[in-house]
């Protein structure tokens, strides 16, 4: 589904991305693990077209996508739910979720799919008047993943969902996360928390200082000797 | 100085601050968006007043119909400056765009003086704007309730427009977030440009009102209401549309009464607002209505 080849980026000076070739198959879960700064953000901005590669390609569903601007791209239906939550503090839930379907015509879907995320989100039914900015992390998180599902995504790429939240609330969220892949959308995970995300992924890359140093199937990752030492913390 | 007198100069300074408010509020919504001031606004809103000034005096039109293409030229002209001098530079330090409005706003001034002219020019008032009413032993000026009454019903349109439509709602989302706005497939540049265009519309109706009621046009005549304007919208807490109303109507009204109530200082009634101006950023930074900032981080 998204296929990117030999990317580069380079950020004022600094060679962010060096290089990088990264595979997402349709309906899978994809993670990208690795250390603060080793640019797993900057990859996922440069897919979203807020950031342009040097050099490379990115295709999504055999289209280049390379140079075209965020709109395109959210309209193709990839969206990216962004790190640190980046809700509109000022507007309401509700408001959260209408933008969220910015790009969208279909007034009768887009009440469904509310619904659909009310259903998938109680706690936000229940605090749909209520400003953004005044709820807690975990439930900002949510309605960052409900944001995004609103534009009825193929590819949900998420930067650090568990960023910041309790351990009970990072459960729920991968859980969360695992019911949006049944209902058919690909995703491409962005995780600090590596034992979680390895664990529900089909397929992960690790990334170190701006080059892929290792790939493989999550279980297979996850009982990899230097992964293990590396961002497990677990020595055997 | 009896009652009728007071009246008289509420009735004025009233229709003064909803000018100021009309002129604030477009600072304020593009700062909101693009954390910039446009120092262009006060000149946006000087052009909005010669088009409806040549409407009548050269085309002949009507009044409303002069005024109804003043909005619609001057809407234009505001999306035209920032397309030509905000726009290339989005993604440029603060200080350059800040610097391009400064020099916008002098090319204006100066293509102004060229093309308009620099010698006064009488701005035509329709009858219906210069009939005198007499409440008792109050006499007002009919403009004087016009002013408020048009603000009011523009001030409506726009809040509805903010609060309900999927627009405004992109424009919040913008000023508060935006590359996560873009993020929801978002054009930002249109919001921008919307932004823009909404401002100058307000300008060009405050610059008509500004003729009908100071009937006397100079081009450098968008001067001294913009360094109000703005400083009204710092008052009110810039970034607040409610905050821009409020502090235009405390510039108005506080200038008028200076005037009226202690004429010896006539004389320092432009110094008003920027005594206010120094008073507010030393005792409440984030203006009347405006939050604390860490919030904007």
């Amino acid at each position: 589904m998204l296929k990117i080849k030999d990317l580069n980026v380079h950020y004022g000076g600094i060679h962010a991305l060096r290089g990088i070739n990264i595979d997402v198959p349709k309906n899978k879960i994809v993670t990208l693990i690795g250390a603060n700064g080793a640019g797993k953000s900057t990859t996922l901005r440069t897919i979203m077209g807020l950031v342009r590669g040097s050099k490379g390609k990115i295709n999504y569903n055999d289209t280049d996508i390379t140079n075209k601007e965020t709109k395109e791209i959210v309209e193709m239906g990839a969206v990216l739910v962004p790190e640190g939550r980046r809700v509109f503090a000022n507007l309401t839930v509700e408001e959260n979720l209408t933008l969220g379907a910015y790009i969208r015509k279909d007034k009768s879907e887009i009440k469904k799919d509310m619904e659909l995320v009310y259903k998938l989100f109680p706690r936000l039914a229940e605090r749909k008047w209520q400003k953004a900015g005044t709820m807690s992390g975990g439930e900002q998180q949510m309605l960052a993943v409900g944001r995004a599902l609103m534009t009825k995504p193929k590819l949900l790429m998420m930067d650090e969902p568990s960023l910041g939240l309790a351990p009970l609330i990072v459960k729920d969220i991968f859980e969360i996360i695992k019911e949006i892949h049944r209902q058919g959308v690909t995703i491409l995970l962005i995780e600090q928390n590596a034992k979680a995300a390895l664990e529900i992924a089909d397929y992960g890359y690790v990334l170190e200082t701006g080059s892929i140093v290792l790939e493989g199937e999550g279980n297979e990752l996850l009982n990899n000797d230097e992964v293990q030492k590396a961002y497990l913390g677990e020595t055997k | 100085m009896g009652m009728s007198n007071f009246l008289q100069q509420l009735a004025n300074g009233i229709s003064l601050g909803s000018l100021y408010a009309l002129l604030a509020i477009g600072y304020t919504m593009v700062y909101g968006i693009l954390r910039l001031i446009n120092f262009a606004h006060g000149d946006i809103f000087m052009v909005g007043t010669y088009i409806a000034f040549y409407s009548m005096t050269s085309f002949l039109l009507p009044w409303w119909l002069s005024f109804l293409i003043a909005m619609i030229l001057t809407c234009i002209f505001g999306i035209i400056v920032e397309k030509a001098a905000y726009k290339p530079l989005r993604n440029s330090p603060r200080i350059s765009v800040m610097i391009s409005a400064i020099g916008a706003s002098f090319l204006i001034e100066n293509l102004a003086i060229v093309l308009f002219g620099g010698r006064p020019k009488a701005f035509p008032i329709p009858d219906m704007f210069n009939k005198v009413v007499k409440i008792g032993n109050v006499s007002i000026v009919s403009v004087n309730f016009y002013i408020p009454i048009i603000t009011g019903i523009l001030l409506l349109i726009l809040l509805y427009v903010v609060n309900n439509t999927k627009t405004g709602m992109a424009m919040r989302a913008v000023s508060k977030d935006y590359e996560a706005a873009r993020l929801m497939g978002i054009d930002v540049n249109k919001i921008v440009s919307f932004t823009f265009g909404i401002g100058s519309v307000l300008a060009a109706m405050g610059g008509i009102m500004w003729g009908l009621k100071f009937p006397n046009l100079v081009p450098l005549m968008g001067l001294m209401p913009g360094l109000k304007c703005f400083i009204a919208a710092v008052v009110g807490g810039i970034g607040d549309i409610r905050g821009a109303v409020l502090g235009g109507f405390i510039l108005g009204l506080g200038e008028i009464m200076i005037v009226a109530f202690l004429p010896s200082l006539t004389g320092y009634r432009d110094a008003f607002a920027f005594i206010l101006l120094i008073v507010i950023l030393l005792l409440k930074p984030a203006g009347l209505m405006g939050k604390n900032l860490t919030e904007k981080v």
